[in-house]
């Protein structure tokens, strides 16, 4: 695609060479093992099947999978107009068999639920096996992908057979619905791009200073008050819930972050002394600033609202934040300051946020909530040296670790900057075994200073399948940038196939270029 | 209150304000250091015209009453397609969200009401059917009063920037969702631009832009009252203007002959679009560097590269020593000067690569011949000098990349040198060079708009003045304006608009309003104001910092 024209105007001549490769290399992320030969069958909507197979613990009537099918049926012969999966009338249809050896399907992505899969494609079929219906997801991504359009508009495929399973159980992509209102089609194209990347957590920072969008249940007037319009920049019961259906029917996770006691202004709008008044000398000051942590109505708000959240949020995880916490407004405010006396946590103000987050956490505990029995940690600061000695050290100490350092693709520059993301190792740090295990994947992280719905879908795709394939693919198959290149090129058209709205890599064209504005 | 950013939060403070034209619930809009900023009684215009006055006076408009009509005595009337098509788009921008007759609900206590604009072309020729050029007449006056309105302008050129600058001054009073009433500030002023070319580039060959981008980039370019669309349509990569007289150039040097390239009925139909804009379309081809998509369809029109004694295979810039070459430039340049109505043609002339010339036997002996040397860039000369020939025998004038200067090539007085190279002070001291040889000139430097960083790299756009530079007054005067570039390495369809908007605003607002206009943090907050107008208007137009607009951008 593009990069063959690139290299047109390079050498001429060689466009008709590299015309004739198969670009049966072009599935993102890379599988573990593919193989495959220049062997090909052609395909047509007309003549295409999926089933399950005869032993498959999983029949029709499992949603996830029979919307895959619709799903997939019409990325895979775009120009079929969508519907259906295929016509069983056609006299011998190519059939793709899905066998998955475990249920249920009516439940939800997890940590630790089992992604693999294997894809084997001969004259006439396809057959996809896997543990679970995640698994099926992601082998029925990869066989999207392989099929190619040749210059008369066929559909053909390569024999090919894939053995495939993530590197990293968490892949995990944050967007951040506080700095800018993302209205929901800009959350649910993002859902679906993710699942074209094979990425499994989608991190939902929804609230944080400058407004807090969702409308909860128990208090209402939190996004009453605190969203930047009560009525058109919030996230109802309805979406949050129509968000986590679209999500779990691609594998996909969603962890919903309520960040405290920093990143707090916009709750203390719609909740009354839940935020810490700040003085000015003697007087207060009329400005806010963390969550309160010296009074009891702050516990019994953070357990209702996060009893709230835990049953709303389907995932064992919530996120909890916890960064960036300004202690400047403690120190003003005397209340604290005797309270500090009183706990003798002298001026340590450290001490006394570590007292507020045990503290919350327990009282959601009570409720018999689904809040992480071990904490993960998130490791977002820092440069290379940095980071990887934050992993060693917390590593070290036994905790879980998600690295999203390297990967803050809101920050953006001129050029190529995929290819950092693309060369992290996540895994490179100075530990025993042991310890690299505890890295348990990572995180893209977008935050949203800069970003709505105006720009955001470009500047997240492609850069962020550069994390997804280091994320899911083996490091050393893939530990070149420049192989990389041309297959995330075609990748990045084919994105845009799919309606993503994906920028270019580079100077070239897809076939099919994007049509909105 | 966390609400910071964008719009307009009030009720009944509306009538109550003094000289407040945009009220803000507790001053809420953050600048760029997450710092809330205060009393912000000003109109989001943008860019700013050079002279307003606002009193505490506002009106209603009436989705169902409110009407644009000809003044008596107007040169042009209801036969000026020019001005009627206006008519309708500003119309659907100041009346976009209350299309449903809702203003019924509340009348202002005082009944004030504008009900129509009259607009008076005030020249015996209002220019209807022609097309803007750099001398046209921008300039316009304004007057906000009930029961009417009233714009004059010498031309329709005047007309369409004050158009715009009426629809700025609409608001909606929301967020009483009963009273969802327009309401208009009472204004006077002459304006006019500082500079008579403000343009935005864009690269239709590193990536081809559907016709679509183009168009929606010069709705948006009318916005902020740009004038110049230079249209670098060809280059390197690919070549996708269909020629009449050489349909080989497209056919094998697009990237596809059918999907990527502008037909005849295209470029009309771009030119065509922006002139209703007031809005000239300045084509690049750019030679003899950046040609190689020509060679495609184009036998023997590119130097063929040597290794040793043997062609290589590649080839390098225009071959500047065969006849066929400048057959081909006249035949070529004297179907754009027809295509292409405006005066002026980008001839490009930059960054031409000697490497393959050098090793060429027939050039090295054509540069003996000629006398030459070893000097490449006397070989550049003569072939732009034969060019210039060329498309000065079509009656058009054309500007050039500063090279073409740098180099010595004889130039005619009239020609436009526009200034992209170098650092600040280089790029200053080539604007002195150039005027000071008495050539007017552009500038583009500071305003490559396709280098992004993180932030808000607008304010750097917005600071760099084409004046900036030490000369004399009679120096200055030869400074035409400049232009925001987008070139399209890595940019296309699916990020053009975003990264050039709001950005390109900040250079329409240095280009369009008065030298003194360079409070940054007030510019911050009407550009907030003024980003939000272009989503709702359909443009996805990127945030400059967090916050929110009334009306998201829906096209997700």
């Amino acid at each position: 695609m593009s990069s063959r024209c690139n290299l047109r105007f390079l050498i001429p001549g060689l466009a008709l060479l590299l015309g004739g490769v198969p670009s049966v290399l072009a599935v993102w992320p890379q599988p573990q093992q593919i193989r495959n030969s220049a062997e090909r069958y052609s395909l047509s909507a007309r003549a295409f099947l999926f089933k399950h197979a005869d032993v498959s613990a999983v029949r029709s009537g499992c949603d996830v999978l029979d919307q895959a099918f619709t799903r997939y049926f019409t990325l895979i012969f775009p120009e079929s107009g969508g519907g259906g999966t295929g016509d069983t009338g056609a006299a011998d249809p190519f059939t793709v068999e899905v066998n998955v050896a475990e249920g249920p399907c009516d439940g939800y992505p997890a940590e630790g639920s089992i992604e693999n899969y294997k894809l084997t494609v001969s004259p006439g079929q396809a057959v996809l096996t896997s543990v679970t219906v995640w698994g099926a997801l992601r082998g029925l991504e990869s066989l999207s992908q392989l099929v190619e359009q040749d210059d008369y508009g066929a559909y053909y495929i390569n024999k090919t057979e894939i053995e495939d399973f993530p590197r990293f159980q968490f892949r995990g992509l944050l967007l951040d619905t506080s700095r800018h209102y993302l209205p929901l089609q800009a959350i649910l194209k993002t859902l679906d791009a993710m699942a074209y990347s094979k990425l499994n957590v989608f991190h939902w920072h929804i609230v944080d200073d400058p407004s807090f969008p969702y409308q909860s249940r128990k208090y209402p007037d939190l996004s009453k008050k605190g969203a930047y319009h009560p009525f058109t920049h919030i996230y109802t019961q309805t979406d949050v819930r129509r968000v986590i259906e679209h999500a779990r029917l691609r594998g996909i996770r969603v962890l919903a972050e309520f960040d405290s006691p920093g990143h707090t202004q916009s709750w203390g709008n719609g909740q009354p002394s839940l935020l810490t008044p700040c003085y000015r000398g003697d007087v207060p000051s009329g400005t806010y600033g963390p969550v309160n942590p010296i009074l009891d109505s702050t516990y019994v708000f953070m357990a209702n609202l996060l009893k709230e959240v835990t049953s709303v949020f389907p995932d064992s995880y919530i996120h909890l934040g916890g960064d960036e916490v300004d202690f400047s407004c403690w120190k003003s405010n005397p209340d604290i300051k005797a309270f500090m006396k009183k706990m003798g946590f002298g001026s340590d103000f450290t001490k006394l946020e570590s007292f507020y987050i045990p503290r919350y956490v327990v009282e959601v505990w009570k409720w018999g909530c689904y809040l992480c029995e071990d904490t993960v940690l998130e490791i977002w600061k820092g440069l290379p040296e940095e980071y990887q000695k934050e992993l060693s050290r917390i590593t070290k100490a036994g905790h879980r670790v998600l690295l999203s350092a390297p990967w803050y693709i809101n920050h953006i520059s001129y050029g190529q900057d995929w290819r950092n993301s693309y060369t992290v190792q996540p895994q490179n740090f100075s530990g025993t075994e042991e310890q690299k295990k505890l890295v348990i994947g990572g995180e893209v992280c977008m935050w949203g200073e800069y970003v709505d719905a105006t720009n955001l879908s470009p500047r997240l795709w492609p850069r962020a399948c550069a994390a997804a394939e280091r994320l899911w693919s083996d490091e050393v198959q893939t530990s070149s940038v420049d192989q990389a290149f041309p297959r995330l090129t075609d990748f990045r058209c084919r994105l845009l196939r799919r309606g993503i709205q994906a920028e270019p890599l580079y100077v070239g064209h897809c076939k099919n270029e994007y049509q909105g504005i | 209150m966390a609400a910071m950013g964008a719009l307009l939060k009030f009720g009944a403070l509306l009538l109550a304000a003094v000289a407040a034209c945009v009220a803000w619930e507790d001053g809420d809009v953050w600048d760029y250091d997450g710092h809330k900023l205060k009393d912000s009684d000003f109109l989001a215009l943008w860019p700013l015209p050079q002279k307003v006055q606002s009193s505490a006076v506002s009106f209603q408009l009436s989705a169902s009453r409110f009407q644009f009509t000809h003044a008596e005595g107007s040169s042009a009337g209801s036969d000026c397609s020019i001005l009627q098509n206006a008519f309708r788009r500003y119309f659907d921008y100041i009346f976009g969200f209350t299309k449903k007759d809702r203003d019924q609900r509340r009348r202002n206590a005082a009944g004030s009401e504008v009900l129509e604009l009259q607009v008076a072309i005030t020249s015996p020729d209002a220019e209807c059917d022609g097309f803007p050029s750099l001398t046209s007449d921008e300039s316009y006056e304004l007057s906000v009063d009930q029961p009417s309105a009233v714009l004059k302008a010498p031309k329709v050129w005047g007309a369409l920037r004050g158009l715009e600058t009426f629809s700025q001054l609409v608001y909606e009073d929301a967020y009483d969702v009963i009273a969802m009433t327009n309401v208009l500030n009472f204004s006077v002023f002459p304006d006019f631009p500082r500079f008579a070319h403000r343009g935005v580039l864009l690269d239709s060959s590193r990536h081809y832009l559907p016709l679509k981008v183009i168009l929606a980039n010069l709705e948006a370019m009318a916005m902020n009252k740009y004038n110049v669309f230079h249209w670098h349509i060809s280059d390197d990569q690919s070549f996708p203007y269909v020629s009449r007289m050489f349909p080989d150039l497209s056919q094998k040097g697009s990237y596809h002959p059918y999907t990527h390239v502008y037909t005849p009925a295209d470029v009309k139909m771009v030119i065509e679009f922006a002139r209703m804009r007031g809005i000239r379309v300045i084509a690049e081809f750019d030679t003899p560097g950046h040609t190689q998509s020509w060679g495609f369809g184009q036998k023997d029109l590119l130097t063929p590269c040597y290794t040793g004694s043997s062609p290589s295979g590649t080839y390098g810039p225009v071959n500047p020593i065969l006849n066929t070459t400048y057959d081909f430039m006249a035949g070529f340049f004297k179907e754009i000067s027809t295509v292409f109505p405006d005066a002026y043609v980008h001839l490009g002339g930059d960054e031409v690569d000697f490497s393959c010339w050098k090793s060429n036997p027939d050039i090295q002996k054509f540069m003996d011949q000629q006398g030459f040397g070893k000097d490449y860039s006397k070989l550049e000369s003569f072939y732009i000098q034969r060019l210039l020939d060329i498309v000065s025998s079509t009656d058009k004038g054309y500007m050039v990349w500063q090279e073409v200067f740098d180099n010595g090539v004889k130039l005619k007085m009239d020609t436009l040198i526009h200034v992209w190279k170098g650092n600040e002070a280089q790029y200053q001291a080539e604007m002195a060079r150039v005027t000071g040889a008495g050539y007017r000139t552009l500038l583009s430097t500071p305003w490559y708009l396709n280098r992004i960083s993180y932030g808000q790299d607008w304010r750097d756009a917005y600071k760099a003045d084409p004046c900036n530079f030490t000369g004399t007054d009679a120096q200055k005067k030869l400074v035409i304006g400049g232009e925001a570039c987008l070139w399209g390495e890595y940019v296309d369809a699916s990020n053009l608009t975003p990264r050039l908007w709001p950005r390109a605003s900040a250079v329409a607002e240095r280009l369009w309003s008065d030298q003194g206009v360079r409070d940054i943090s007030d510019a911050y907050v009407r550009l907030v104001q003024h980003r939000c107008r272009m989503v709702e208007r359909g443009i996805p137009a990127e945030p400059l910092f967090t916050g929110y607009c009334r009306h998201e951008y829906s096209g997700v």
